[in-house]
């Protein structure tokens, strides 16, 4: 039992549960306020907002179920089972409304569909009538958020249904037909059912961002949990119903990851061990290739180029008096914080992953799970319970600093970049994990054991064996990260420090004033950068099913 | 159930042709099997009789209908026949129960769940309802592909590699048993393989196909014992080919003697020929006076199998009990015991030691 328990605590895993432990803080901070007594606001919280905090969130799910799933799951049919006119780009291209946050989508929606904007401007002109008479649908609303979501995040929803229907066996697909039923039974009975737990894995993700956007919301006025923590924390300065606020949005979080959990479990048996298709799809030609072209056409349509052609609309008409110095320094900030972050994040996932491999401990991958659960939080929570232990350490350590030094420290981590890199590297850690995780993962053992047997000890081994082998999911773990700290508008905007702007933050600032032609530039900005890991992303596929 | 009726059919893909000129007949209630390498077509013929893949010339008939020919294609679904495939494919989201039902929900309620009992207990798979695909073992997954295939009575049972994914011993044996069903419900069935003995084991005929050819269509004894075409001879069994020389009529003159052949108008005298030698025709005897030397032995547990030399050099096999061991180098008594040889032209490379 001692030998065991001194094989489990070495310095290695004393070493990642530190870490571990000190990445997560935020999160043990959060829980703790579940024993905190509710306050005043809570209680006039509870009594107005939090229902229709409530009814509005579900709502966004729902409506966002149907829409991602109208989107994606046509799109992952056709492109799967079929060759048709143009699906060498669409099924990539099908991506690309990943590169564009769902808050920006919705300022460019809000731009087109706008009284002055250009589709009512020509149906105006159309109809010749000058009257504000001509009714039409307020985009600013609950629907129209459920629209812009949909519109960005059906590509979770057509990834995975594609992947499962491009693996399930096609000979389940032919025995179906032998078996007697048609094209469309076999869709109905046997396609779609057997890609259920991958469809609804991919639906959880597009939930999960669902819940964590606060930019969207904010601008259409559809109050949420993310606005409300938000205005909380921000209009009273109440931590503790932040806090509490936070929780209640967590348990959403967590009934959706159990869902995912269980999905990817069920997917496992639901796929399992199938033979490339080896047999030539068939081609579909005239109006049936038309229609699949179409299908995958409307969601690229409206879900990237429209609202991509705005922002370069905008910020062409920007670009004499905003390409200035004050922009550039926009550029420089936002740059230089998404390197420098990601730069930390890929460090601490490969020291664990590293750590994890060579261990075989179960505590160890236990923290290392734990460490990777930031994804899964809204960026509006992570802020939140950064903010709080932070504030807690420079108070006190001011307050001991006064009481026997007779000076003040001042606020040391609290507002400084410091806490904005490290609420990123908590969200953003389990990106570097995933990828670095799959990277690592095709290291087989034995090149270890055999590099051991040549004498390499384990330091050798890392630098001349797996750093190299690793670099491409290196550089893919650094890009993603990236963009994803160069996206990330709810934590920059309550932890960065004053006067500290950011791309996302200038885009939010300047919707915010309604002034949306000027939030076009630093907006086209983050979707350009924003394409880089859709195009690795799409590489990827690509790979893996030649 | 019905007979199969396939007329010169070829197969193309992409400009190459996977079938070339395919005629077979399977009687109704008959078994079949395709034999074959790897790629040489057989699937592709199993899956053009289901109609997953059409046909470029010739006809294929279930009964008196005719599903595939140049420019007719019944779809697969409408054409009753029933598939089991490599991989089983097995609907994983459904229990046994209705993976067999899934053919079948045009029954009334009460004739599927007896067919579904019915099935089960000849599969011997009763109890097993509710399981899902992944909690059963290779074996009972096949059964139950089996059950589900045979469940709305088929025209015509095609199987795929059937027992390709599962162990050695468990495959003869399975084979045996999937046989004593096909009969029992007096199935027509179609099966592909490239292992000979489950071929043997359940077929009543078997066609031997290369490079998108069917070669032989007979009996598993006629193709061991009069294969129709130096393939044939290789791929079923064991044996050699040595050159020999066409003395007179049915008589060709070789190393090992002057021996009696069956086919006499295809070959002129004179004519050099190549003479399939199995291993049973040379028969260990430790008295006779005919000794060759031993170049190479097998231990086979049953039996040993020797290479020996004849005196021009050519090797011919030769099968002793596993208690008779001799060393490589020494020389082993031999009488032969042929009835007739099986004659071709000459072939260029003559097959030494043939595989499984």
């Amino acid at each position: 039992m001692i030998h065991l328990l001194k094989q489990r605590i070495n310095r290695w895993s004393i070493l990642t549960t530190v870490i571990a432990l000190l990445l997560t803080i935020p999160l043990w901070v959060l829980v703790s306020f579940v024993f905190e007594p509710t306050n005043d606001n809570w209680a006039h919280l509870s009594n107005t907002l939090l229902p229709e905090y409530i009814i509005n969130s579900l709502w966004l799910m729902l409506g966002v179920t149907i829409g991602t799933l109208l989107l994606g799951i046509p799109c992952a049919w056709v492109i799967s089972q079929y060759q048709f006119f143009g699906k060498s780009v669409l099924h990539w291209a099908l991506l690309l409304p990943m590169a564009m946050p769902a808050y920006i989508i919705a300022y460019t929606y809000t731009g087109l569909l706008e009284f002055e904007g250009p589709v009512q401007t020509a149906l105006r002109t159309i109809f010749e009538t000058q009257t504000v008479n001509l009714w039409f649908p307020e985009i600013r609303s609950l629907g129209g958020a459920i629209l812009m979501f949909s519109l960005v995040l059906y590509p979770y929803v057509y990834l995975l249904a594609r992947t499962s229907f491009a693996n399930q066996s096609q000979s389940v697909m032919h025995a179906s037909r032998t078996l007697g039923a048609g094209p469309y039974k076999t869709f109905f009975k046997v396609a779609l059912p057997i890609a259920r737990p991958a469809i609804i894995a991919g639906l959880t993700l597009a939930l999960m961002e669902t819940l964590a956007d606060f930019g969207t919301v904010q601008h259409f006025g559809v109050a949420t949990f993310t606005t409300g923590i938000y205005r909380t924390w921000t209009g009273f300065g109440d931590t503790t119903t932040a806090a509490q606020l936070s929780i209640l949005l967590l348990v959403f979080v967590i009934v959706l990851m159990a869902i995912e959990f269980w999905s990817r479990k069920q997917a496992r048996y639901f796929t399992g061990h199938n033979q490339p298709l080896n047999h030539a799809l068939p081609t579909l030609t005239g109006r049936k290739s038309a229609l699949a072209f179409m299908i995958c056409l409307v969601p690229i349509l409206f879900g990237f180029i429209l609202p991509a052609l705005q922002l370069l609309n905008w910020s062409i008409t920007v670009a004499d008096t905003q390409l200035n110095a004050e922009f550039f320094t926009l550029v420089w900030n936002s740059f230089s914080l998404a390197f420098i972050t990601a730069l930390i994040t890929i460090s601490i996932a490969l020291l664990l992953l590293y750590v994890k491999r060579i261990q075989h401990n179960p505590l160890i991958d236990n923290t290392v799970r734990i460490a990777g659960l930031g994804y899964a939080i809204p960026g509006t929570i992570i802020a939140v319970a950064v903010i709080i232990p932070f504030a807690w350490f420079d108070n006190t350590l001011d307050g001991w600093a006064r009481e026997h030094l007779g000076i003040s420290t001042g606020l040391l981590l609290s507002g400084t970049l410091f806490a904005l890199v490290f609420a990123y590297c908590f969200r953003f850690l389990s990106v570097a994990l995933q990828s670095i995780g799959s990277g690592l993962a095709q290291i087989k053992p034995s090149m270890d054991e055999s590099a051991k047997t040549l004498g390499a000890n384990n330091w050798v081994i890392l630098k001349r064996i797996h750093i190299p082998l690793l670099s491409s999911s290196l550089i893919t773990a650094f890009i993603l990260v990236f963009v994803e700290v160069l996206k990330e508008l709810p934590t920059t905007l309550i932890l960065r420090p004053f006067n500290f702007n950011t791309l996302s933050v200038r885009t939010y600032e300047m919707a915010a004033d309604e002034r949306l032609a000027d939030a076009g530039l630093p907006a086209l900005l983050i979707v350009i950068t924003g394409l880089i890991p859709v195009i690795i992303l799409s590489k990827m596929i690509g790979k893996r099913h030649a | 159930m019905r007979e199969l009726h396939i007329h010169q059919i070829n197969s193309q893909h992409q400009n190459t042709l996977i079938l070339d000129n395919i005629t077979l007949h399977l009687n109704a209630g008959e078994i079949g099997c395709l034999l074959g390498p790897s790629g040489c077509g057989k699937t592709t013929l199993l899956r053009t009789i289901a109609g997953l893949q059409p046909i470029s010339q010739g006809e294929i008939l279930l009964g008196e209908q005719l599903v595939s020919s140049t420019n007719t294609h019944l779809a697969t679904e409408s054409r009753k026949v029933g598939m089991v495939f490599q991989d089983y494919a097995l609907f994983p989201h459904l229990n046994v129960e209705d993976n067999i039902r899934f053919g079948i929900t045009n029954f009334s309620k009460t004739q599927q769940q007896e067919r579904i009992t019915t099935l089960l207990e000849l599969v011997d798979l009763s109890g097993k309802e509710k399981r899902y695909p992944h909690e059963l073992s290779g074996g009972q997954q096949q059964r139950v592909a089996l059950a589900r295939a045979l469940a709305g009575k088929p025209q015509i049972l095609l199987m795929d590699e059937p027992f390709s994914g599962l162990d050695v011993e468990l495959r003869e044996n399975l084979a045996r048993q999937v046989r004593c069903i096909l009969k029992t419900e007096g199935i027509t069935a179609l099966m592909v393989t490239h292992n000979q003995n489950e071929a043997f084991a359940i077929a009543d005929s078997v066609g031997v196909m290369n490079a998108g050819k069917l070669l032989q269509w007979d009996t598993s004894y006629n193709l061991y014992h009069e294969p129709n075409h130096p393939f044939v001879a290789d791929f079923i069994g064991q044996g050699v080919l040595i050159k020999g020389t066409v003395s007179s009529c049915c008589q060709v003159e070789t190393e090992l003697g002057r021996l009696k052949t069956n086919v006499c108008d295809d070959f002129s005298p004179n004519q050099a020929v190549s003479v399939l030698v199995r291993p049973d025709d040379i028969i260990h005897n430790d008295d006779s006076t005919w000794q060759l030397e031993v170049v190479n032995r097998v231990f086979r547990g049953s039996h040993f199998l020797f290479t020996l030399k004849l005196g021009n050099g050519e090797k011919v096999l030769c099968m002793s009990q596993s208690h008779h061991d001799h060393a490589i180098g020494s020389k082993i008594g031999v009488t032969l015991e042929m009835d007739h040889a099986v004659v071709f032209p000459l072939q260029e490379n003559t097959p030494q030691e043939s595989k499984e």
